[in-house]
């Protein structure tokens, strides 16, 4: 998702017998839904977890505005335009929560700019695609804030105070995002042959990274296991991406496109559609860096933040000197 | 040079005649720059009509250590809600 395969740092999940009193307590108080807030007493892996996952899930927000940011300019018409920068702007807001969020837990906003900026904590592997068409902007609205939002509900309910207030203030937003993306579909699609083509072009492209979003299988992961036990991870990856399928079939349906699966189809014994197999090794080397815009995605942060150093410094000095001069006339 | 601004913890007073709530943190070097962040940060969709900044050095909280010491007072003076004192059917008004 917006965070992938967090470590937490654990090899196995411990159990009651293994854990110290306050443990035990930290874990009694998860069970009962008593949310865990920054300064009580929590254990070193899971404060080291969730500043992995929050940082992850800001950093993904940042990166993601520049696939958009890349249409602004370009946008068909003024109101695309507006409402286009107004959704880039929600997700710069969304960084800035998170962001928030982890420095609670005594993270600094600098040291983690550095993680990012040294590759060393990654961003979610969907905004290492191009957006190559105007179909893409509706694409990218429709599934990928639409697998947002599967992933973000649930974590309204995390044990994390912080980390839960965020999401809310985020789901409230994202659900703009993922309509204005399909308003872009239908435009597309009730207009004229080439529209539509391209309408199809973009879903052929963004379909299976879309799915990848949720991360590796369950199959065997300790990670998912602790994150699970310490309700920082609410629904396994597979049984949300499951919930995705079944929602957009039906949404790609009524645009007239067709899902690029040959395996798809709906299972009545299931009640769920059957889909294919996921491509994981293109998965693991878009997370190793090799991804189509890796590089550039990294290299534009940089570049942003490091042409911006001058400015952070001349803003401080500033508010120095005013404020030195006014305890100077007090 | 990698000297970080300071933190500051936001409140936002909505429309409906509610208390300033705490809505979130941002950094910026001073309460002027604070305050117009905010703006774009926590009220870009109508949230607020009013915004407080405090420099999150300057709150001062009370510790999770002291929670039983200072709440659990409370706890045993059920008499202090009203709901302590049934009152017959048959009173109206109160």
């Amino acid at each position: 998702m917006y965070a992938q395969m967090v470590d937490t740092g654990v090899a196995k999940v411990r159990d009651v017998a293994e854990m110290t009193q306050e443990e035990r307590a930290f874990q009694d108080r998860i069970d009962a839904d008593v949310k865990v807030e920054p300064k009580d007493w929590m254990p070193d892996a899971y404060r080291r977890t969730l500043i992995r996952q929050i940082q992850q899930h800001a950093h993904s927000e940042i990166v993601g505005m520049l696939p958009e940011g890349n249409w602004i300019t370009r946008a068909p018409s003024l109101q695309r335009k507006a409402t286009l920068m107004a959704k880039v702007q929600d997700e710069g807001g969304h960084g800035l929560y998170l962001y928030c969020a982890a420095e609670t837990l005594g993270v600094s906003r600098d040291a983690m700019v550095a993680d990012l900026h040294a590759g060393k904590v990654k961003y979610s592997s969907i905004f290492n695609y191009p957006t190559l068409t105007w179909a893409d902007i509706g694409t990218i609205g429709w599934l990928v804030d639409g697998a947002a939002i599967m992933n973000q509900i649930p974590l309204c309910r995390c044990s994390f105070g912080p980390y839960a207030r965020a999401m809310i203030r985020v789901c409230k937003e994202e659900s703009f995002h993922q309509r204005q993306g399909y308003d872009i579909m239908l435009a597309l699609c009730r207009g004229t042959p080439e529209q539509k083509v391209m309408a199809q072009d973009a879903l052929n492209r963004w379909w299976w990274p879309s799915l990848m979003m949720f991360g590796p299988p369950d199959a065997a992961s300790v990670h998912s296991a602790q994150s699970a036990r310490w309700k920082i991870k609410l629904l396994s990856n597979d049984e949300l991406r499951q919930r995705f399928v079944d929602q957009t079939v039906p949404q790609a349906d009524y645009l007239g496109l067709k899902v690029p699966d040959d395996r798809l189809a709906w299972s009545a014994e299931r009640g769920h559609y059957d889909f294919g197999e996921i491509d994981w090794q293109e998965f693991h080397e878009v997370i190793k860096g090799n991804g189509p815009c890796n590089r550039e995605r990294m290299q534009t942060r940089i570049k942003a933040w490091e042409d911006g150093a001058w400015v952070r410094e001349a803003a401080l000095a500033h508010a120095e000197k005013h404020a030195a001069r006014e305890r100077q006339a007090a | 040079m990698s000297s970080e601004w300071p933190l500051w913890e936001i409140f936002i007073r909505s429309q409906h005649g509610l208390a300033h709530k705490h809505v979130g943190s941002l950094h910026a070097v001073d309460a002027q720059m604070a305050i117009r962040n905010a703006r774009d940060v926590y009220t870009r969709r109508n949230e607020g009509i009013s915004i407080w900044v405090a420099r999150s050095a300057d709150i001062h909280a009370s510790s999770p250590g002291d929670k039983e010491a200072l709440f659990e007072p409370s706890n045993d003076k059920v008499y202090r809600h009203p709901t302590f004192f049934p009152m017959p059917d048959d009173v109206k008004h109160i």
